[in-house]
């Protein structure tokens, strides 16, 4: 059932401020979500002065700088810095995407960041993703083919339905569309959500898979597949400008054909 | 001791977005559409039972209050229409990239307000008769 509204324990108070050096000329005030295991404090959020001048010019940069010249038990994810690896998927200024490609410039006024919306947090930014990992797995993310081939070939494909991977295959399972879905937010336990829907339709549409079938009956039952009402707000904050919504109404077209 | 994980906020921070609004704009046009219903079957009834029990029911009609919760009315019937065509559109798999879905949702405010202008318009001034 829906609950719009965050449990006690949640509820984000006003924390610390920390001013920038005396003489900064091009300040951007970031507003930080912070919450520790280790003490009994609610969430809240710290506020950070950061000189631009001395700052690069991504979000991740601001987070950086603050751990490293502010306070190091600011917690969040970061690898590639570059697009590719989904670590640092969070919510910014109102929207989900990755800090590391999501310019400091984009943001209007304060900078707010959160972590992915109704996730169970872990430490700060850092949200628990061990149930979305689990729906993914869930779809049997890999190729079944149960025609044999010799050792020495490759299981061919035409350019053509190579093509059709395109826009699939690049999703880097950051989990900002499906932390951006209404629907996943009330129904998360039962409804796989945009990014498993986009990387199960991956699998579908490969000429080369051979589980078709089965993989749709997995899907077919009241909240799987079918909770996605097309809101879209997936396809609106994918960060790598993939579109699950389209995905998952693939699927539903699939399964009405095969009825037909 | 290890305390209770927080949930992260949603509502509370997520910025509207024009296609969630309009999504739940749809369910609760979709939800006044149907609490209005028994009451546009009394309307019918009431002009079935005659013309005196008619002109009752008319009084009610002149109350600025009822008159505004009709418009809201004609308005869900209308948007509800035309963004159920949207979604039409989407169950064949249509309309999907981000543009054209800025652009319908536009269109589908645009026509249904037009609409329920329209309607007011005649109902207000007589009909067209």
């Amino acid at each position: 059932m829906a609950e719009f509204t965050l449990p006690k324990n949640s509820k984000v108070t006003k924390g610390k401020h920390f001013p920038a050096a005396p003489g900064a000329k091009n300040v951007r005030t970031f507003k930080v979500y912070r919450w520790s295991p280790d003490d009994d404090k609610n969430p809240h959020t710290d506020t950070y002065d950061i000189d631009m001048d001395a700052c690069g010019p991504m979000v991740l940069d601001a987070l950086i700088k603050i751990k490293n010249e502010i306070d190091p038990t600011l917690t969040f994810r970061r690898s590639c810095r570059e697009g590719i690896c989904g670590s640092c998927a969070m919510n910014i200024d109102g929207t989900n995407t990755l800090a590391c490609t999501k310019g400091v410039n984009e943001c209007k006024g304060d900078v707010a960041i959160y972590p992915l919306p109704h996730m169970s947090v872990v430490k700060d930014l850092v949200p628990d993703m061990t149930h979305f990992y689990a729906q993914y797995a869930s779809v049997e993310p890999w190729l079944k083919a149960k025609t044999p081939v010799s050792q020495a070939a490759e299981r061919l494909q035409s350019k053509e339905d190579r093509e059709k991977l395109d826009g699939l295959y690049e999703c880097i399972l950051c989990a900002c569309c499906s932390t951006s879905c209404p629907s996943y937010w009330w129904n998360s336990d039962k409804y796989l959500g945009p990014a498993i829907l986009l990387q199960s339709y991956r699998w579908l549409a490969d000429s080369r898979d051979e589980a078709k079938g089965e993989r749709l009956d997995a899907l077919e039952d009241p909240f799987k597949l079918y909770r996605c009402h097309t809101i879209m707000n997936c396809t609106n904050t994918c960060p790598k400008g993939l579109n699950p919504g389209k995905a998952i109404s693939e699927i539903k077209k699939m399964i009405a054909e095969r009825s037909l | 001791m290890q305390k209770e994980r927080p949930l992260s906020p949603h509502l509370q921070v997520y910025r509207p977005q024009m296609t969630s609004m309009l999504s739940i704009l749809h369910r609760g046009t979709g939800v006044f559409l149907f609490l209005g219903t028994p009451l546009l079957v009394f309307w019918l009834m009431t002009i079935a039972a005659g013309p005196a029990e008619y002109a009752n029911l008319q009084v009610y009609f002149s109350n600025w209050f009822v008159k505004l919760v009709l418009l809201g009315w004609t308005f869900a019937l209308f948007y509800h229409l035309c963004n159920g065509v949207r979604h039409l559109f989407w169950d064949v798999g249509r309309g999907f990239e981000m543009e054209t879905l800025y652009r319908s949702g536009w269109l589908v405010l645009g026509v249904a307000s037009a609409m329920t202008l329209i309607t007011a318009y005649l109902a207000f001034t007589g009909g067209v008769a």
